[in-house]
């Protein structure tokens, strides 16, 4: 599966992972302490900067990972300048853009395997209630489930279009779960069979 | 003890999965996709703490960088962003849900599909609703009247988890870890 991780090889993505997100709380934290649109600025400056370097196509995928938060800044502008308040809708649209533009250079500059071995090591106090087998476990089954329940919802949906001129829509899903239950109790039972998960 | 671990790791994937279903836009062009039906589904199937663990599961993926919320978000950008309020608002939400199932009597399908408008809905916009005008600058009812957009499609799949629970009692009965 396509992770969000930037194929584009960066130093950044030479940096810890634990490290990078260190930065990135300390970062946001700042964000919230700043309330002058200028310093703000600078801030969503220094981190559009970090993109640039690494050519156009690093800068164009963390371009696309933004497209979800344009509607929120075009209804924040638009009700800010309908109050005539420009300045405060400055800073919430740039503290915002420059948070998640942070982050998602963090995710972008980091492979899944290293943020999950940093999410284990995290969990590593709550290992009386999360063993981190079970854990590490969990997230390996979580990923190879999700072709495995497409593959079976595209199938069912595929069977119902072969019987009825009518669109599949929500009548698929009722089969498509109990398809699935079924596929986790077999999984169960070769856990069970491989020596569980102790 | 196995089981619990696939059926937590599998309705983790079909959160995932329902969030991936093409999106279907309603007359205000508000995108609703199915993903919030599978979190209502963690918590009426699996119960209160096993429909937390998966839909916390679910989230640690996605913050991994996996595009998997509605609409190939992902990453941990979108903890910064408008809806962070929804994703914390999310595995309290299948406990909710879950915790309702358990404790009442009522059939498995009633039971859901109560259970899912309480958890599914009250809390999840109990959370989403203050994150978004905390994000945002805005007032409550600011924040409500955006929110608003998404609940006729919300109550229509709180319905739908009813009726997906309820066939799972029937034809599962065993399946159906909130009521084992």
């Amino acid at each position: 599966m396509l992770t969000l991780t930037s194929p584009v090889e960066t130093p950044l993505h030479r940096l810890p992972a634990a490290a990078k997100l260190a930065a990135l709380a300390v970062f946001t934290v700042v964000l919230f302490r700043l309330s002058s649109p200028a310093g703000l600025a600078l801030a969503l400056a220094v981190v559009v900067a970090l993109h640039l370097p690494w050519g156009a196509r690093f800068a164009a995928h963390a371009g696309r990972m933004m497209r979800p938060l344009w509607p929120f800044v075009a209804v924040v502008a638009l009700w800010h300048l309908w109050v005539s308040d420009p300045r405060g809708g400055a800073v919430v649209v740039l503290r915002m853009a420059a948070a998640v533009a942070a982050a998602n250079l963090v995710t972008m500059t980091t492979r899944l395997s290293d943020m999950l071995a940093v999410f284990e090591w995290l969990a590593t106090p709550l290992a009386r209630l999360i063993p981190p087998r079970r854990l590490a476990l969990a997230f390996a089954l979580m990923i190879r489930f999700i072709p495995q329940l497409s593959d079976r919802l595209r199938q069912i949906a595929d069977a119902f279009r072969a019987r009825s001129p009518r669109r599949p829509g929500w009548r698929v899903l009722v089969p498509a779960t109990l398809a699935a239950l079924d596929d986790a109790d077999h999984a169960a039972e070769a856990l069970r069979a491989r020596g569980g998960t102790e | 003890m196995e089981r619990s671990l696939t059926h937590v790791a599998l309705f983790a994937a079909l959160v995932a999965v329902l969030g991936l279903v093409p999106q279907i836009s309603l007359a205000a062009g508000v995108p609703i996709t199915a993903q919030s039906l599978g979190i209502m589904l963690c918590g009426t199937v699996l119960g209160a703490r096993r429909g937390a663990l998966a839909v916390l599961l679910f989230l640690a993926l996605v913050a991994a960088g996996l595009p998997l919320l509605s609409g190939g978000r992902g990453g941990i950008g979108v903890f910064a962003g408008p809806s962070v309020g929804f994703l914390i608002g999310f595995p309290l939400a299948a406990f909710t849900a879950g915790w309702i199932v358990e404790r009442t009597t009522l059939a498995p399908g009633l039971a859901a599909g109560a259970a899912a408008i309480i958890g599914g809905i009250g809390v999840l916009y109990a959370f989403g609703i203050p994150g978004m005008a905390l994000v945002l600058q805005k007032s409550l009812g600011e924040a409500s009247f955006i929110a608003m957009a998404f609940l006729p499609g919300d109550v229509l799949k709180a319905v739908l988890a009813g009726f997906v629970t309820q066939a799972i009692a029937r034809m599962r009965p065993g399946a159906l870890l909130s009521r084992a």
